[in-house]
């Protein structure tokens, strides 16, 4: 099953035939009655707990089932930022898990995901906001995180496009990680796809499942629209529905689905090559490869399985964002969406056991699951595996029970 | 973009004039309850894909509390009704039943 | 080449002739043309460059699904990029510049892309570029930026201004067609609130262009006698220019009025956005003219058929004075009579059905035109315009059997309704085969807040494609009585589905057969997906940028999901569509950010004292929607050196600080005291008449959420006093237990907040200053500290707390807010001979510090819990519940090993990094450094001469003395001693003075 490799040679190399001899990047196999293990949810944290069952810990006898197309949920819809200044410990250390994964995914999966460190400010814009920055950057510093307070000139430096004068919230400063950046969202979940597909796995689009098979508090399989299967691990890495599908299994989560939108400019030649996040006014903004600004905002605050959101929020976001760049004013919005996150407690992701044995939940990534993938995905299939994770180990979903949380809107609003 | 009728002032409000207060008819659990019956309270959630009974405020209205149901897949609303209320009202239940005949109904 | 007809045009006035540019020459049209009609008079086909091959292109359409037509329009505050030529309206001295391209647009450097064309197909990207690593960042991604984007960058500030507006209606029909008019006649004459609106500055859509007759009358005049039926009627309201982009749930219908881009500066505001709730929506959109799938069909003069016959018979513009026809349909032939018409050549119709037996291919031939039945083009001649097709068997693979010389090709591959608002919020798509259209499923349409419909389809857009049928289709819909208008409009034949012409083209056909003309997405990108394995709509759509440029698919979109379903081998409908989104065509973030930018961006709250303060050199710090001094600049002086100067003025004088922020909710009534034992973690109910307390507020959660001084006012009712922050935020928080938890318990509650100035006098001479004022027996005797008085200070009805987060002694004193300022200027009057001086937060903070004072926000971070501080003696072990407390008994909660508060001194005198960390021994499992305390609150002390500091340290306070490791920035170790929080007057002696 090894798959063609891709390079600048291969392309050459096809263009003579038309690139009629492309094979396809993941099979597209009927279920089988009996998995090792199965995966709910192939969006890119549930490709990459596949991925790193199969590359870390040799399991491959391994499904991941889709109900719709794979990548389709929030991987595909998010702003695609990727950061890991995160203030506490167990936050710091899994998203900076998955930031160097993703400095080397491209080679990694022989897929070009096009990470690109471009580098991320977090605006300080009241005296509250900069001492939550400037603990962050210590408390980085400690973690092996790589992350800086600048000036408000050298934020005008890196982003000429910014106001940094006000009038209403100046710029103080930023905490800046410069290896911070973005990558093309969708190239995850197809690289992940194409890689667990090369190593045998299964990847099953439209199958929904439709019920958990359990057994004296164990799980046996499930049940979906294209049949019964078997498995002895199930994971349950389906974000906005992660509450529904904990329903099948009989347990319930913490967990509110809300809905969160973004938006896109028309695109224009490149004017900001960092990621701006300002998060006393609500928004946040990078301009994509097509030179599009893609900008992004808060969460509406509703239980909301829709996929859309409200359209004040979208005008909250952009008068923030023309409060911090001027110029904006005179783009036009090409297109937005909406995306249903799953909000925890504490808004920290869940990656655990759960009530029943055998099944494990990897969910509540809330607004930044995109950034956590590929550390997410290591942590559970380490938690799958071998039964514990020290990557993990702090995102039990007992923790509310103990009243151990984290607790990251300390020093910053939102965790885009 | 919502609109509710609060049912105190009678207002139907926009969604701007609202500020949510997510799921309704919580048990408070104080000192004495256990850790599992705590837990529920604060913060296992029913979030289901379809009824939801939930909370508003009319903040920028009367500034009462009331509560509502409603579809979280379709944004249906099938009523609202005051937070004084131990349970939905029983010609809400029989609505909803009406309008979503899989409804597993009030628990 | 394309030029302006010496008669005719519906919408131009010759005698109204303007001026505009492109790319920096002059050029002529009239009023009543767009830029495009304009520019085509001008013979200037080529209008700007693709995206990805920088392809020239030429405009395709003549209306919002235009790819192709981007300019540059405007100058400095007026600059905006990708402004769409089919859809601006000219205006005189207009400043347009085409796009995406170096030098020229003639002459692109860019277009190497072009000759390498083969080596970049869809989703070349995800394959190459990955060795070396860095190289993505640094050589190719620059390179690839550089490259793409389209439109330049705007420099200055919008000169423009923008608003919001609000509308409620019955009804809102969308699009001033035929349909829209029929609709709102109809249900303007039940009386209802009907709204219609028109995205141009137009009635009548296309009927008025295809000599439509409704009533007996040419279609136009019927608009008139319509448009002037309904501006008779008043409960209808009619907007042209305005777009409805969006429609959101429960009937919020936004819609975008272009106020002025036709008459840029005249005062108006450019653009206005509704926003509607609409009781039902009936969109009347229309549909939109899908091109032809053959090789060259990008080249600039190949053009819709249907805009071809708008700008012949609206502007008097002619595309090209050879035009060939290509279609599928009937309708194209309306073109091919109306350049006729116009006196223009038609050398053939390609028709690739296998026989044209209509009546509208009859009187084309009767007119002497060549139909040629069952063929196709198998490629179009030319690079930056047309010079000829090749003419092909439709079944066969493309042989050249003929040229036919040409400088226009018209192309028809039938038409897709606009169902963008229909699916806005979840309506259903069906597939009807028989016009190989998608057309809303009436069954499943989107659903408001009732349950019910909330918008239903009408005319074209509803995939009824005939005149007459459309108005009785619009005025059925809108619940119209009696019979619809009735028109009469030619029959047509059936349309046949052609997706690639010819049907048998091999892959190098395919390699040029545009379906986004924008992105560059071909037909073989399209089967290239598909056969990786990209079998989703939206895979496709992600991997190829199929209908992801500024066009949003218009015109691309179907006829890629058929190529795309062609290669999968399955049905149509099985692939379905990508989700429509809003805005239907792209709206300036000016328009949605309105008036709220600058000054009144945000709602900006003021004290009393605010405008003192503005002109007394404050330097403000935003906090919240207020902005309060941070401290009061003197000329010349630095930020440290005024905070310093205040500090020690209030240590050594008086000072006074406008604490009119702080919030003040007043809670009454006979079960207030029980209400307020459960908010806050000590006892209130207890506190005698007279008497002020200070307490802690946390939430269900356990943690700390505010703190305040409370006041009993009388027997039954109290005053609490929050954080400036937490006013609205508490006040929500208490009626939030009152109304949903304690609904029996009778208490009620204000927000006084903005009723009261407060001023905090604190210092040695505070006394003497309020003795000076003078009213009030303000004596140590009369008035101990923790009391309050209430009588008449200085002429101002007062409440004077006697409270101190200073450590001086210290006075709150609140006056009616009207009397704040006058009160505040007789303070400073009278305060003169003893050094009165306003200090600012900073240093209300830095004296708390000194004390040892906690602040909310600093010492709290929403993980802190009381305990975590000390204040134990501020949790009353007599209740047996109160909010938080049971969250306090967890495990966690309750563990020794929490962080707890201390003081902190660094061994040098220095000040500690605001935020550091105190290391432990070793890492964690995770690779990451143990640590053991951390710095909530530092500063440089004036009154101490050092750096003073507060800190959460684990077993911190059993650990008096020990020296702490606080890395800092360049490997720097600041070296601090745990001490006792409280640095100054210990003993409390300053304040109870």
């Amino acid at each position: 099953m090894a798959m063609k490799r891709y390079s600048v040679f291969a392309i050459a190399r096809e263009a003579m035939s038309y690139h009629m001899g492309w094979e396809r990047a993941w099979r597209s196999p009927a279920p089988k009655r009996k998995y090792d293990a199965v995966i709910v949810g192939a969006g890119g944290h549930g490709l990459a707990t596949a991925y790193y069952l199969g590359k870390n810990h040799g399991l491959t006898n391994v499904a991941i089932i889709e109900k719709g197309w794979l990548g389709g949920g929030n991987t595909g819809r998010n702003t695609t930022i990727i950061r890991s200044n995160y203030l506490q410990d167990p936050s710091a250390a899994i998203y900076e898990k998955a930031r160097s994964l993703y400095e080397t995914m491209s080679q990694d999966l022989n897929y070009n995901v096009m990470f690109s460190p471009r580098g991320l400010l977090m605006l300080g814009q009241t005296e509250h906001e900069v001492r939550g920055y400037k603990r962050t950057v210590y408390a980085n510093n400690l973690q092996g995180v790589s992350t800086e307070w600048i000036s408000p000139r050298r934020v005008k430096e890196l982003v000429p496009i910014i106001n940094i004068d006000g009038p209403r919230y100046p710029v103080l400063g930023a905490l800046y990680q410069a290896r911070g950046g973005t990558a093309r969202h969708d190239a995850v979940a197809w690289g992940y796809a194409r890689a667990c597909s090369a190593m045998g796995m299964d990847v099953i689009q439209q199958c929904e499942v439709t019920g958990v098979r359990t057994e004296a508090g164990r799980v046996i399989g499930i049940d979906t629209t294209r049949g019964a299967i078997d498995c002895d691990k199930l994971g349950m890495v389906v974000a906005g529905h992660s509450s529904v599908l904990a329903e099948m299994a009989g347990f319930r989560l913490p967990i509110e689905s809300l809905a969160l939108q973004a938006l896109v400019s028309e695109p224009i030649k490149p004017c900001m090559d960092v990621v701006v996040m300002a998060n006393t006014v609500h928004g946040y903004m990078s301009q994509s490869d097509k030179g599009e600004m893609v900008i992004g905002g808060g969460t509406d605050g509703f239980n909301n399985y829709t996929q859309r959101g409200s359209f004040h929020h979208i005008e909250e976001t952009v008068r923030a964002l023309i409060e911090t760049f001027p110029m904006i004013s005179r783009l036009k919005m090409l297109r937005q969406w909406g995306g249903i996150v799953d909000m925890t407690g504490d808004r920290s992701p869940l990656i655990s056991k759960t009530p029943v044995e055998g099944i494990f939940v990897n969910c509540g990534w809330g607004t930044g699951g995109f950034k956590a993938i590929p550390g997410s995905g290591w942590a559970m299939a380490e938690l799958m595996a071998r039964g514990a994770s020290p990557l993990a180990e702090e995102f039990s979903m007992y923790r509310f029970r103990e009243g151990k949380f984290i607790d990251e809107s300390v020093a910053a609003g939102v965790a885009h | 973009m919502l609109i509710l009728e609060c049912p105190c002032c009678g207002v139907k409000a926009e969604e701007t004039e609202l500020t949510p207060g997510g799921e309704a008819h919580l048990k408070r659990c104080g000192p004495g309850s256990t850790d599992d019956e705590f837990d529920g309270y604060m913060f296992a959630r029913a979030n289901p894909r379809g009824v939801h009974f939930e909370r508003w405020r009319h903040a920028y209205g009367c500034g009462k509390w009331f509560l509502a149901a409603r579809c979280t897949a379709t944004l249906e609303v099938f009523g609202t009704y005051p937070a004084q209320s131990k349970q939905p009202p029983a010609e809400l239940q029989a609505k909803i039943k009406a309008r979503r005949p899989g409804w597993e109904g009030w628990t | 080449m394309s030029t302006r007809l010496p008669k005719g045009g519906r919408l131009i006035d010759r005698t109204k002739p303007l001026s505009f540019s492109f790319n920096g020459k002059r050029m002529q049209g009239f009023e009543g043309d767009t830029l495009a009609s304009a520019l085509l008079g001008q013979n200037q086909m080529m209008v700007g460059r693709s995206f990805k091959y920088h392809r020239p292109r030429g405009l395709i359409a003549s209306g919002a699904e235009e790819p192709n037509g981007l300019v540059g329009l405007g100058q400095g505050g007026r600059f905006e990029p990708n402004q769409r030529l089919t859809t601006t309206e000219l205006f005189e001295g207009a400043v347009t510049a085409s796009q995406n391209h170096w030098p020229s647009l003639d002459f692109d450097l860019g277009a190497i892309n072009d000759r390498f064309a083969r080596f970049l197909p869809g989703g070349f990207y995800y394959k190459t570029f990955m060795f070396p690593r860095f190289a993505w960042k640094h050589v190719f991604e620059p390179f690839i930026r550089q490259s793409a984007g389209l439109g330049r960058v705007p420099q200055a500030r919008d000169e423009d201004r923008y608003e919001y507006a609000y509308a409620f209606a019955d009804l809102v029909i969308v699009g001033g067609g035929i349909a829209g008019l029929a609709a709102a006649l109809a249900a303007g004459r039940q009386g209802k609130r009907v709204w219609l609106i028109e995205q141009s500055a137009h009635w009548g859509g296309r009927a008025v262009v295809d000599g439509v007759q409704i009533e007996g009358l040419e279609a136009s005049d019927w608009v008139k006698e319509t448009v002037e039926t309904l501006e008779g009627m008043e409960n209808v309201t009619l907007r042209t220019r305005t777009m409805a982009s969006g429609l959101y749930d429960h009937g919020y219908l936004l819609m975008y009025e272009r106020v002025a881009d036709h008459r840029p500066g005249d005062g108006r505001p450019r653009h206005r956005l509704w926003r509607m709730r609409a009781g039902h929506v009936i969109t009347a959109t229309g549909a939109i003219e899908r091109p032809l799938s053959f090789a060259g069909n990008d080249i600039p003069g190949v053009m819709l058929a249907g805009a071809v016959r708008d700008y012949v018979v609206n502007w008097a513009v002619s595309p090209g004075d050879r035009t060939v026809i290509v279609t599928n349909n009937d309708d194209a032939y309306r073109t091919a009579l109306a350049l006729l018409d116009a006196g223009l050549v038609v050398p053939a119709i390609i028709d690739a059905r296998p026989a044209a037996t209509g009546a509208l291919p009859a009187e084309a031939r009767a007119r002497g035109l060549r139909v040629i039945e069952g063929y196709g083009i198998g490629h179009v001649k030319g690079s930056k315009r047309v010079t000829g097709v090749s003419l092909c068997v439709q079944a066969g693979e493309g042989a050249e059997l003929e040229t036919i010389a040409c400088d226009a090709v018209a192309m028809s591959g039938g038409w897709s309704p606009v169902v963008h608002l229909w699916s806005h919020c979840g309506g259903k798509l069906i597939w009807d085969e028989a016009q190989a259209m998608f057309r809303p499923d009436a069954k499943r349409p989107a659903t408001g807040a009732d349950g019910a419909a909330m918008v239903t389809a009408v005319g074209s857009a509803n995939g009824i494609l005939n005149a007459h049928e459309v108005l009785a289709d619009a005025h059925r819909a809108a619940g119209g009585k009696g019979t619809a208008p009735g028109a009469v409009c030619g029959e047509e034949s059936p349309m046949l589905p052609v997706w690639i012409m010819p049907q048998g083209a091999g892959p190098a056909l395919r390699m040029k057969m545009w379906l986004d003309p924008q992105n560059d997405v071909k037909v073989s990108d399209v089967q290239l997906a598909a056969r990786e394995g990209y079998e989703s709509v939206e895979h496709t759509k992600r991997y190829t940028t199929l209908g992801m440029a500024t066009d949003q698919g218009k015109i691309s979109n179907i006829n890629g999901l058929a190529v795309l379903s062609d290669a999968l081998n399955r049905g149509i409908p099985e692939t379905g569509t990508t989700t429509f989104r809003p805005p239907y065509t792209p709206i300036s973030m000016g328009a949605i950010a309105g008036e709220a930018r600058g000054g009144i961006f945000q709602p900006l709250r003021k004290t009393p004292m605010h405008d003192w303060h503005e002109t007394h050199g404050a330097h403000w710090e935003p906090v919240g929607q207020w902005r309060r001094p941070y401290c009061f600049l003197r000329h010349g002086e630095g930020i440290h050196d005024a905070v310093n100067r205040e500090i020690r003025n209030t240590r050594n004088a008086v000072g006074l600080l406008d604490a009119s922020t702080l919030g003040k909710i007043l809670v009454k009534g006979p079960d207030a005291g029980r209400f307020l034992d459960m908010l806050y973690t000590n006892m209130m109910s207890t506190l005698p008449v007279g008497k002020c307390r200070y307490g802690l507020m946390c939430n269900e959660n356990g943690f700390l959420s505010d703190d305040g001084v409370v006041v009993r006012l009388s027997e039954d009712s109290w005053l609490c006093h929050t954080t400036t922050g937490g006013a609205e935020r508490i006040h929500g928080w208490m009626e939030d237990w009152l109304q949903c938890e304690w609904w029996d318990w009778k208490v009620y509650t204000a927000n006084l907040t903005e009723e009261y100035a407060q001023v905090a006098i604190a210092g040695p001479n505070a006394r003497k200053l309020l003795e000076k004022l003078g009213g009030m027996d303000v004596s140590k005797e009369a008035f101990p500290a923790m009391e309050w008085r209430e009588g008449t200070l200085g002429g101002v009805r007062a409440r004077i707390y006697r409270i101190s987060f200073s450590g001086e002694l210290s006075y709150e004193v609140a006056v009616p807010a009207s009397e704040g300022r006058a009160f505040w200027d007789a303070l400073l009057a009278a305060g003169e001979e003893f050094g009165v001086m306003p200090y600012g937060t900073e240093a209300m903070h830095i004296m708390r510090a000194e004390k040892g004072f906690i602040m909310i926000g600093d010492e709290t971070d929403g993980t802190v819990i009381p305990q975590d501080l000390n204040l134990q003696w501020a949790i009353s072990k007599k209740k047996d519940d109160y909010l938080g407390k049971r969250a306090q008994e967890r495990s966690f909660m309750a563990s020794p090993e929490r962080w707890k508060l201390v003081g902190l001194e660094s061994l040098d005198g220095g000040v500690i990094p605001d935020g550091a960390y105190a290391v432990a021994e070793g890492h964690n499992a995770n690779g990451q450094r143990n640590t053991q305390g951390r710095v909530t609150s530092t500063y440089f002390s004036p009154t101490l001469g050092k750096g003073i500091a507060m800190g959460l340290v684990k077993h911190g306070p059993d650990r008096m003395g020990e020296v702490l490791d606080f890395p800092v920035d360049n490997g720097k170790v600041v070296k601090a001693r745990i001490v006792d929080p409280v640095f100054y007057d210990k003993e409390g002696e300053k304040q109870n003075v």
